[in-house]
């Protein structure tokens, strides 16, 4: 058994290498190379041709808007892609594997050579190589039943849904990320979550981690130093949330650094991630004997996407999520430090909702960070989960803006709002929580109030300002609040000058 | 076969009125409303009862199926119904064409059992056009041999001698429009499967240019070189049958976007006589050492009716064709390994599970494809899984795709100078069964003609200048 080293000992002391595989399922229609439709949660075997069963005689043609995502992809990572390339075959018997290869791109990827920044917590960003981006169908999905916990060792018998074979994959290899040093674990994430984000605005997949629309390998490998060749890697098979990305990472890292510690040396292969308990455990081992014995497709012409087709993609490309950050940040005047903390909040489309609705960015900033971001914590939900829309925050802002709500007022109806009593208004009219802005009944507190304090009113109408305070404080009693302090000091000052 | 099934006259004898006429003759017949489709169906059904327990050109006949198409013909012709003109005209499938609901073994024991639940892309226009099938004609398996004696469900024997090969491996296709079993046949092609077994049986064999026809539901061999087409007795029926399953096909992707030629009007043209003005180019490479005298004897004599209908004979080289053999017995096999790794028992066909030790799917798959194949593919198999490995790729995979492009560079100079290409389509007359069959090489050897136009994708017809030996002509 392995000790584990201490992590941040074993990033002092080793530098860790990292390498991302990125399987993303396309959001298309229908399948890679057939007519079958693909949609999450049908019913096993029911979204099956007679190519996605790869019965014989069945042929593949390939799915043009697969192409299409997949050159988007391909463009959005800053790729050059191909004029020419083919399919291959990737060849292993597998019962998920209807043909019994896999129709893949090998050497001829649709895209390659390209980079992405990602932006780490402390508003640093790090640039990722990409070395490739290729298409390929997945793979369908065995079930085992019987023994424990759904693992094919021990079970009674398995089956095979075929309803994901075929489906369109994207794969997205990454060149070896280099000098992230202790960094890795939240490189590795923010560079998955970047991907995530970025296939959400492309419109190419849902891209929903809980259902495996976007599956991570990680590879990690230590060297002594940067100077050093790069070390024996590992593949950590399917880290599929972010959390377990930055686990996986920081246990390989530990994991090897013992192995190294302990005069071994670190074994090729993949591995398989635990989830309960946070460890990789050995899978199958890497080696020459892999054999997959590729050869071009020749069921399928080679892709040659025009580069008119390709320009037409790229001036059509959506703002992507790192630009449309940097744009808001500018547009917005946010410090840095703000504008991180509004990011990582996951606040950034409500702060431009609320911007939208007429509200200015510091503002909305303040409402969303603040008591709404207080009120989140509480409940212990994400702050597009509170009850309450940006168009209500809006109307709110313009009562307090129109002088009807003082801040304390205001904070009152949004309490209402989120409590379930309706819109602004209606919370207003409902809880009569309007500020009292008629004279009349205010400069009746404030002669209560003087009346009641002789001493403070003789000390103020001597001239010394300082214990105004206290009379204002008094009348915000006596209306409930609902006075507007600065008002009830000029009425103050008018009634001590008048005598 | 059984000693006394040979005693069976197979040859055509007068009399046999409706079996003797060709496919265009029954379908003016049909037309004219001289006979019904169901009297010819029922003829042909007759006659296949009558021969093939000799003969074993089929695996399957579909009798009733084939009356009903016969019927329902009938009746929207009475009706006054537009039809195709083969409509009513029977005809017979190679097993390796997928049909929906009739067994289809591609004359492997894999495949026992298997009931397709679809049509191939051929099979949906034949059946539109209203053919009725008559059956599953038999194969080498997966269409791996050249003499139909690899099929996992026993020879299929000459018509005209029970005791040699009908060639193959759509030596079903060919006995059975040879037998008078079936006006028109179809057969797939991927070295001369089509127009070997025509050149031993006396028949026509297209093998038309790759991509032209539809291969979306034939069990595909290697698909690079893959092509169905049409056996006959005539020319004339060849190009019907040519002209009817041709056309672009969205669901295969190598498929031809170009409208079908007037495939049956450039027959009847050249049925005319005047060859004025075309070139023909004699393969310096096919017709020397180990071709018999008597076929090229054949083939000289074809050549001299060639002349004498105004064409221009003239010898041209094509000298990549003596690799074309090795380059094909690399591609083939290396295709082959991966197109049939898909039966492995998991989802169709035969299932077997190892008699001892656990029941694992890798040990079902290895069970199932070592009862399931027979020697001859397994064989393909092992010499393809070791073209492709990592190491020998280039060597082997890689060196024949060389070889596959200087031979269609030899084809593009020929076709410089001349309009098509003639050679013997064999070397050899039909051999005895059993001659070859335990010689691999031998048997390899046989389609040193043919192998050239699959490999450049032009296309390729086998025609009997005069029984038995045949001729075969390649064109741009």
């Amino acid at each position: 058994m392995t000790t584990l080293v201490d992590y941040d000992d074993a990033v002092r002391r080793y530098d860790p290498v990292l390498g991302i595989e990125v399987h993303v399922e396309l959001g298309t229609r229908t399948k890679m190379f057939d007519g079958a439709e693909q949609s999450f949660g049908a019913p096993p075997n029911t979204q099956i041709t007679p190519v996605s069963l790869g019965l014989p005689g069945a042929l593949p043609v390939l799915n043009r808007t697969a192409v299409e995502y997949a050159i988007r992809i391909g463009l959005a990572l800053n790729c050059q892609i191909a004029q020419w390339c083919r399919f291959a075959r990737k060849n292993y018997f597998y019962p998920d594997i209807p043909k019994n290869y896999q129709t893949s791109q090998y050497d001829e990827p649709i895209a390659f050579e390209g980079w992405v920044d990602v932006e780490l917590e402390d508003g640093t960003t790090f640039r990722v190589e990409i070395e490739r981006a290729h298409m390929e169908e997945d793979a369908g999905k065995n079930v085992h039943v019987g023994g424990e916990g759904g693992r094919i060792h021990g079970a009674d018998y398995s089956l095979v849904d075929y309803n994901r074979a075929g489906v369109p994959l994207v794969e997205i290899v990454t060149k070896p990320i280099l000098g992230a040093g202790e960094r890795v674990p939240e490189v590795a994430r923010a560079y998955v979550q970047t991907l995530r984000d970025m296939f959400r605005a492309l419109g190419v997949s849902e891209a929903r981690m809980e259902r495996g629309n976007v599956r991570a390998d990680v590879n990690v490998s230590l060297r002594a130093d940067a100077s050093a060749p790069l070390g024996t890697r590992t593949e950590t098979k399917n880290v599929n949330s972010f959390r377990s990305i930055e686990r996986a990472v920081r246990y390989e890292v530990s994991r090897q650094a013992g192995v190294l510690d302990a005069g071994g040396t670190v074994t090729q292969e993949t591995r398989h991630w635990h989830e309960d308990n946070g460890t990789t455990s050995p899978g199958r081992i890497k080696s020459d004997a892999d054999d997959y014995r590729y050869f071009p497709e020749p069921d399928l012409v080679p892709v040659e996407p025009s580069r008119e087709w390709v320009e037409q993609i790229r001036a059509s490309l959506p703002e992507l999520p790192a630009a449309r950050r940097r744009r808001l940040h500018d547009e917005w005047g946010y410090a840095d430090a703000e504008m991180r903390d509004v990011v990582n909040a996951g606040a950034l489309d409500l702060i431009e909702a609320t911007v939208t609705a007429g509200v200015t960015p510091a503002a909305a900033r303040k409402w969303w960070m603040g008591e709404l971001a207080r009120t989140a914590k509480e409940r212990e939900v994400e702050l597009e989960a509170l009850p309450i829309t940006p168009a209500q925050i809006g109307a709110l802002q313009q009562l307090v803006d129109a002088g009807t709500l003082t801040d304390k007022l205001a904070r009152q109806v949004l309490e209402g709002v989120l409590a379930g009593e309706g819109d602004p208004e209606q919370v207003v009219a409902a809880r009569g929580l309007a500020v009292v802005s008629d004279d009349g009944p205010l400069l009746e507190a404030i002669d209560a109030a003087l009346a009641a304090q002789p001493d403070i009113a003789a000390k103020i109408r001597g001239g010394n300002m300082g214990p105004v305070g206290a009379i204002i404080g008094a009348v915000m009693k006596a209306t409930r609040g609902q006075a507007d302090a600065a008002r009830v000091r000029e009425l103050v000052m008018q009634r001590v000058a008048e005598g | 076969m059984a000693a006394d099934d040979r005693t069976a006259d197979t040859r055509p004898r007068a009399g046999d009125d409706l079996i003797r006429l060709s496919a265009a003759d029954l379908a003016q017949a049909l037309t004219g409303g001289e006979v019904s489709s169901v009297e010819v169906t029922q003829a042909h059904l007759d006659r296949i009862e009558a021969v093939d327990p000799a003969v074993h050109a089929f695996l399957h006949v579909s009798a009733e199926d084939a009356l009903d198409t016969a019927r329902s013909v009938d009746r929207a012709r009475s009706a006054g119904e537009d039809l195709h003109p083969l409509a009513g005209v029977p005809i017979a499938l190679k097993d390796i064409v997928v049909t929906r609901g009739q067994p289809t073994t591609a004359g492997s024991r894999i495949l026992e059992g298997w009931i397709p639940p679809y049509d191939a892309t051929i099979v949906t226009k034949i059946k539109a056009a209203g053919l009725p099938v008559l059956g599953k004609t038999n194969m080498d398996e997966l269409a791996m041999g050249s003499s139909t004696e690899h099929s996992g469900y026993g020879n299929t024997h000459n018509p005209w001698d029970l005791d040699r090969i009908p060639g193959g491996s759509g030596g079903g296709s060919a006995a059975a429009v040879a037998a008078f079993e079936a006006p028109l046949a179809i057969g797939t092609d991927t070295g001369g499967s089509i127009r070997q077994p025509g050149a031993v049986t006396g028949t026509v064999g297209v093998k038309p240019t790759y991509g032209s026809v539809s291969r979306y539901g034939l069990i595909a061999m290697a698909s690079s070189l893959d092509q169905a087409g049409p056996a006959a007795r005539t020319v004339l029926d060849a190009a019907w049958l040519h002209q009817l399953i041709g056309g672009h096909d969205p669901l295969d992707s190598t498929s031809l976007t170009d409208p079908v030629p007037d495939l049956v009007g450039a027959a009847r043209r050249g049925a005319a006589g005047d060859l004025t003005g075309l070139r023909v180019g004699v393969v310096t490479q096919l017709g020397g050492e180990g071709y018999q005298q008597g076929v090229l004897d054949r083939f000289h004599e074809a050549l001299e009716m060639l002349t004498a209908a105004g064409a221009e004979v003239v010898e041209v080289s094509c000298p990549h064709f003596e690799h074309a053999l090795a380059a094909y017995y690399l591609i083939h096999p290396a295709e082959a390994s991966s197109n049939l790794a898909k039966f492995d028992g998991m989802r169709f066909g035969l299932r077997v599970e190892p008699t001892e030790g656990p029941v694992t799917a890798e040990r079902v798959m290895a069970a199932t494809r070592g009862q399931g194949f027979g020697a001859e593919v397994k064989r393909r198999i092992i010499l393809g899984t070791y073209a492709l490995s990592t190491g020998y790729y280039d060597a082997y995979y890689g060196s024949a795709q060389k070889v596959r492009t200087l031979v269609q560079r030899d084809f593009a100079a020929a076709f410089e100078r001349v309009d098509v290409l003639v050679s013997p389509t064999v070397p050899t007359t039909a051999f005895r069964l059993g001659e070859k069959v335990d010689d691999p090489l031998a048997m390899y050897l046989t389609d040193v003609a043919t192998i050239p136009v699959n490999l450049a994708g032009v296309p390729g017809i086998s025609v009997p200048p005069g029984w038995p030996t045949a001729c075969r002509s390649a064109s741009r």
